[in-house]
């Protein structure tokens, strides 16, 4: 699959990326690359094989409905980037 | 041009779970912003989460209750998006293996024939946190005690054609996840939330026109409203040679119409995977068994019984057992002894009066089935009369009082005293000697008259029948 600059410009907006004029270079050719793996990979035949989207033989991992006490939201806080003494804060982002 | 209208439904509802999807912290409304919270609900880095039980064996059973096929190889996926109210910038959700699919909901039409609603699917989510949009500087505080709360999210096909039916399916779906127990479905507080996917098409075509999406309904009126100004809007829009544009649209309760809100640009791209920290959920046979097995009876059965066994009209079975906190009531106040027909007869009159007079919902009034019971015991002992019992149950319903002080308080018990009502009789006729006369010559509505004198003199206390009696007797007796 032919990556363009174009491809690259919409998935860096969708995760909030900026890159530079070099850095998206790099990119384009990069994703390419990754995306011929994937070729290698579709030629694989696969037919009656189960598709794993965990790799350790484990399933089942619950817990019970039992409450814990919360973390201290000052400490919890000091994680933030900006924050006053009660909430996280953005920068404003109306829907 | 004759149009028809296509609805389906997308349905969050809050699980009644003690704790979140991942993480043990409470889900208890309210609480100071970010009190309910821990390093996996605020998405820290390096955090695991763990998939809580009781949010499996919830969604699971409704999905039961919807008649749904359940998923046996489960799987949680991510839906990317980048919005503060989610701090991970993901969503966990289900997409390409939701829990429970191909459900069927059978609804009650205004023809009074029956409509199967079919479910497309129901899967398992987290919910988001609240943003407050700071009305004077530029930043937008985040409060993440409802992030990470179980929902579960019903999405219908496009199956019905008026806004009577939504009402009449979200009626049915609330009773249904009520009598489960697994969510308590207050609108209000957002627990039970509802997108409407709407389009018009002429009548006759096969192919779904172009839909909207309206969001921000929080109320089945709302719901109606929406539907009846939506729809009108898209035929207009048709009639005039225009296209109705696919978007969301936010309903305004104050101006009575929709708005188109402004749409992010590439939202719809959500770029969904397999979520990888959770690893696949098995669901056994005998795990389902057990669980159909627990399974309470549902309004359709209930209703079938009162019908049988109480010989209450279909009508009255059916309000009564149409919402889980009425049911319940019910079941109490007959369980304290109190006749069945007797029980339903005060609750689908004066106790829904009152609860329409003070705009309340069954679920959140203050009266106790105890008190009903008791009132209804002191008609039944002749302590009061059904008209003074009625003035008590209005008095007392708000805070719950105790029938037994308020009549007390007010002087309200019966007249037990034979000879005072016989005393009283004796002075009303020979007061009102023209109805007697009256009634002597054949005009039976004297009688009625007379009655009503001789309860006004002893202030409604007594026994209307008993002075029925009385008053008959005395008036058979020959003239002195």
């Amino acid at each position: 699959m032919k990556i363009t600059p174009e491809m690259v410009d919409y998935i860096s907006e969708l995760s909030r990326l900026r890159l530079s004029d070099s850095e998206r270079e790099k990119m384009t050719g990069e994703l390419e690359q990754i995306l011929a793996y994937m070729d290698v990979l579709n030629g694989i035949d696969t037919d009656g094989v189960e598709p794993v989207s965990h790799i350790f033989p484990i399933k089942n991992v619950l817990r019970d409905d039992v409450v814990e006490a919360s973390f201290d939201r000052a400490e919890l806080l000091r994680n933030a980037s900006w924050a006053d003494t009660e909430t996280f804060l953005v920068p404003k982002a109306v829907d | 041009m004759n149009w028809e209208v296509v609805i389906g439904l997308e349905t969050h509802v809050e699980l009644a779970t003690k704790t979140k999807i991942f993480c043990s912290c409470t889900t208890a409304f309210g609480g100071a912003p970010n009190t309910h919270c821990c390093p996996i609900c605020t998405g820290m880095p390096g955090t695991l989460p763990v998939v809580n039980r009781m949010v499996v064996e919830f969604a699971a059973r409704a999905g039961l209750a919807l008649n749904c096929e359940i998923t046996r190889k489960n799987r949680f996926d991510r839906k990317n998006y980048f919005y503060p109210d989610l701090p991970k910038a993901y969503q966990v959700s289900q997409l390409y293996l939701p829990i429970a699919r191909n459900g069927r909901v059978p609804i009650q039409t205004e023809q009074g024939g029956e409509k199967v609603i079919r479910i497309h699917e129901l899967h398992m989510e987290e919910d988001a946190g609240k943003l407050v949009h700071d009305p004077w500087a530029d930043q937008t505080r985040c409060d993440y005690n409802r992030c990470g709360v179980p929902l579960i999210e019903i999405v219908t096909e496009p199956d019905f054609r008026t806004a009577e039916e939504v009402v009449a399916y979200l009626e049915q779906l609330r009773s249904t996840l009520e009598y489960l127990g697994v969510s308590d479905c207050k609108m209000q507080e957002g627990s039970l939330r509802c997108d409407v996917n709407l389009s018009v098409r002429p009548v006759g075509s096969e192919t779904l026109g172009t839909r909207t999406e309206m969001k921000n309904l929080n109320s089945f009126k709302a719901i109606a409203r929406a539907i009846a100004y939506e729809s009108r809007r898209q035929i207009e829009l048709l009639e005039e040679g225009k296209r109705v544009v696919q978007e969301t649209r936010r309903w305004d309760e104050n101006k009575d119409a929709t708005f188109s809100m402004r749409s992010k640009e590439n939202a719809q791209d959500y770029r969904y995977f397999p979520e990888p920290d959770i690893p696949p959920l098995e669901l056994s046979e005998a795990y389902l068994e057990q669980l159909r097995a627990r399974q309470p009876e549902m309004a359709q059965a209930r209703r079938a019984r009162y019908q049988r066994d109480y010989g209450l009209p279909a009508s009255d079975a059916g309000i009564l057992t149409g919402q889980k906190a009425l049911v319940d009531f019910f079941e109490a106040v007959i369980a304290l002894g109190a006749p069945p027909r007797e029980a339903a007869n005060w609750m689908l009159g004066e106790l829904m009066r009152r609860l329409k007079e003070e705009g309340q919902e069954p679920k959140s009034m203050a009266l106790t089935p105890g008190t009903l019971a008791k009132l209804i015991g002191m008609v039944s002992a002749g302590r009061i009369n059904r008209n003074t019992a009625v003035k008590v149950f209005r008095a007392i319903f708000p805070d719950d009082g105790d029938p037994e002080e308020y009549v007390q308080a007010h002087g309200l018990e019966q007249v037990q005293d034979a000879g005072l009502v016989e005393r009283t009789v004796e002075e009303v006729l020979s007061n009102q000697t023209a109805a007697v006369a009256d009634f002597r010559a054949g005009n039976v509505k004297a009688l009625g008259f007379l009655v009503g004198q001789v309860m006004r003199q002893l202030k409604g206390k007594a026994d209307p029948q008993a002075v029925n009696r009385a008053v008959s007797e005395r008036l058979k007796q020959p003239e002195n």
